[in-house]
């Protein structure tokens, strides 16, 4: 999506989507190691002992929701134009899991 | 590939097809033949409760019925027959030349239907599943036999269909809508169904993940729901009910829709209020969610969880408010004719506006502690869903008949079917909020004489048939219309808005020979007050491209209905195991081929389309 050109020609703008590009993959890189680095403190939050339960449970929650928001942004573009909709649905989706699970937790059982 | 090599026998031909038009007729005739089973089902009930201490159905066998009755009019006529709907027009409608993805679409077609008659073998292997439409987990896994097992594995497979028809019209509507309709120029049909597709998207998969658990417990010695095993049977409710509540409005969203049509096409009027139409709607499936509950009110909740419940389903009456209104605005000072179509329009707004109110009686959950399992609660939902669902379907079948077969349903016999329908209606249902206040519990299969309960359940079975005998007229009409019927011109009408009255009836293949150009809501409205006779194309007259059919959704529904026979008598038959596992591997199998075969398409070329356009002319 974020190739778009208005001319039928793809060579009409290589070097602006060679730097376009470079920098995509720089991202990638990034947000790749960050992702392994992510992985590895929620394996050692369980590991170590003398973190409590209540402790690491919230917190590799925590890292899993960064995780998510990496891998959709950065791996699946969705930062990139043109996935106003998917968001939409996502967010909303998101939002009714939330309503649903939060009455729950406040009126329906406990 | 040429016109004349394409040809082949009718059968093949829609066991193959991939063409949304076909597919519509698909739904049309397998929702329409469940929707005659449902009807029998209510026949039988209603035969049974004639007259006190009756002994036509009972115990179990009128369990059985009943449970058949709700299970087959929702999941198997009401779904398919809104789905026909949206087939055979929201596609036109939004000027593309057929849905997204014409494989899953079928695919999605026979997963249901294979479904529906996986559900109805229960009837000749031992019996019908028995614990009510709902099948709430207290009931059903004591329920002796394979009954249950039936309706978990047909609304499973089922269900696959319906989850992948949703997402297909959600992807359809996205991303295929012809230049210049935006989202606020789609047709309220259009939008309906986009909203819909939404709410199936979101509420069909806590129905899979409760369906998923009472299959676990049922044939694979799980114990989510058995409470000496440490399980709760109130989950199953709760994910029952947040798939159920929304089901509801999957079903009436559409209905709207389709009035919104016909009450602007027989008007001569532009819909009134349609941004607020619009806003309702999504509204409507938004708040959808927040109220499932209140199907509970009686579990034990406590009154905080009841109060906010009843308030937000309360809420829901905001919004249908508006849309009543713009109904009516749309119809004052408009060039009103009285067709069927728009017969069942106006019957719908009396009807439908009393099942609401007795929704909001039923929201106070205080007055619900009386109104619980009684007939009232019975009256309700029919008077929402036949009311609402059923007067829509109907509806919608007149108006679109012409554009699906090409030809006119006969207008006289149209209105005989609506005035035994809605006669035969509200003679079977309005009764029933008083026998509900009287104290007449629901699912119970016999009462005794002298409560009081006579007169009324007579009466009520009398409108049963009324509305079995409007079905009768419906069904001569259909079958008169066919051989002998008189011609659909493409604006059947006269007074057509849409882009879909703009094509042939029935719709060439590829729907538009040149992708059209909207300029506005009612874009064939648009064109025809600017006295032009067509569309204003978007696109030069060119080669079409069009998929292959293919049997392979056929072959991959086929597959899970016999591992779906193999799983349920794996501990009692030695094959069982074995043919599970063969139908697993039919459906993977297919399911491979389909993934490694290029399959390209074909082209209908320029010339070929210059032939069939100008017949369509002359």
């Amino acid at each position: 999506m974020a190739n778009q050109t208005n001319t039928g020609n793809p060579h009409v703008d290589l070097a602006y989507r060679r730097k376009k590009n470079a920098e995509e993959m720089k991202h990638q890189v990034i947000s790749f190691v960050l992702m392994i680095a992510l992985t590895l403190i929620a394996f050692f939050a369980v590991g170590y002992n003398e973190f409590s339960h209540w402790f690491s449970v919230p917190f590799i929650l925590l890292l899993a929701i960064v995780q998510v928001a990496f891998q959709l942004y950065y791996f699946m573009h969705m930062s990139h134009k043109g996935h106003e909709l998917p968001s939409l649905f996502i967010y909303g989706g998101v939002l009714v899991a939330f309503v649903t699970v939060w009455a729950f937790m406040t009126v329906v059982w406990w | 590939m040429s016109t004349v090599a394409r040809k082949k026998s009718l059968i093949w031909d829609y066991l193959t097809t991939v063409d949304h038009k076909k597919i519509a007729i698909l739904y049309l005739i397998a929702g329409g033949f469940f929707f005659l089973v449902g009807g029998l089902e209510a026949l039988f009930i209603r035969i049974q409760l004639a007259k006190p201490n009756n002994d036509f159905l009972v115990g179990g066998l009128y369990n059985q019925v009943l449970t058949m009755h709700g299970t087959t009019m929702i999941f198997f006529a009401a779904m398919p027959l809104v789905f026909a709907m949206m087939n055979a027009v929201v596609p036109i409608q939004i000027g593309a030349r057929d849905v997204a993805f014409p494989f899953l679409n079928a695919l999605g077609f026979w997963l249901f239907f294979f479904g529906g008659v996986f559900l109805n073998c229960s009837w000749f292997l031992g019996g019908a599943p028995d614990a009510g439409w709902t099948s709430y987990a207290s009931l059903s896994l004591e329920s002796p036999g394979h009954g249950i097992d039936f309706y978990v594995l047909g609304l499973q497979i089922s269900g696959f269909g319906t989850l992948i028809g949703g997402i297909n019209f959600l992807v359809t509507i996205i991303n295929m809508r012809a230049p210049g309709m935006t989202y606020m120029r789609m047709p309220m049909f259009t939008w309906a169904t986009f909203v819909t597709s939404a709410l199936i998207l979101f509420a069909f998969p806590p129905l899979t993940v409760g369906l998923i658990f009472m299959m676990m417990d049922r044939l694979f010695g799980g114990n989510f729901y058995h409470p000496a095993a440490g399980g709760n049977t109130i989950i199953w409710e709760h994910l029952f009910w947040i798939f159920g509540h929304p089901e509801v409005y999957i079903l009436v969203l559409p209905a709207f829709g389709i009035f919104s049509e016909i009450f602007a096409t027989f008007s001569r009027k532009r819909l009134f209020g349609y941004s607020s139409m619009v806003f309702a709607t999504v509204l409507i499936g938004f708040l959808g969610f927040m109220v499932w509950a209140h199907h509970m009110f009686t579990v034990g909740m406590g009154p905080i969880a009841n109060a906010i419940f009843a308030v937000a389903t309360m809420a829901i009456a905001v919004p249908t408010g508006i849309k009543i209104f713009n109904w009516l605005f749309t119809m004052w000072g408009g060039n009103i004719r009285f067709t069927t179509p728009m017969m069942y329009a106006v019957a719908f707004i009396p009807s439908f506006v009393m099942g609401g109110v007795t929704g909001v009686m039923n929201a106070a959950a205080a007055a619900d502690y009386q109104y619980h399992d009684s007939y009232f609660v019975v009256a309700h939902f029919h008077y929402v869903i036949v009311g609402g669902v059923v007067f829509a379907l109907l509806a919608g079948a007149h108006y679109w008949w012409p554009k699906m077969f090409g030809k006119m349903l006969n207008e006289t016999l149209g209105k005989i079917t609506f005035w035994l329908f809605f006669i035969g209606f509200h003679l079977t249902f309005f009764i029933q909020h008083f026998l509900g206040l009287m104290g007449m519990p629901r699912r119970v299969f016999t009462y005794l004489p002298g409560q009081g309960f006579e007169t009324g359940n007579m009466i009520s079975t009398v409108g049963a048939f009324f509305m079995a005998a409007a079905t009768i007229v419906l069904l001569i009409n259909v079958i008169v219309t066919s051989v002998k019927g008189q011609k659909a011109e493409a604006d059947a009408w006269g007074d057509g808005r849409t882009l879909e009255w703009a094509v042939a009836s029935p719709p060439p293949e590829y729907n538009f020979a040149q992708t059209p150009l909207v300029r506005g809501l009612d874009a064939y409205w648009i064109e025809k007050m600017e006295g032009k006779k067509g569309l204003t194309p978007a696109e030069p007259l060119g080669d079409i491209h069009m998929p292959n059919s293919s049997i392979l959704p056929f072959v991959i529904s086929l597959g899970l209905f016999i591992a779906a026979f193999g799983f349920m008598y794996r501990t009692e038959a030695s094959w069982g195991l074995a043919v599970g596992i063969i139908g697993l591997l039919i459906t993977l199998g297919s399911m491979f081929l389909r993934s490694v075969i290029d399959d390209h398409g074909f082209h209908i070329h320029k010339e070929e389309v210059l032939e069939a356009e100008k017949g369509v002319k002359a």
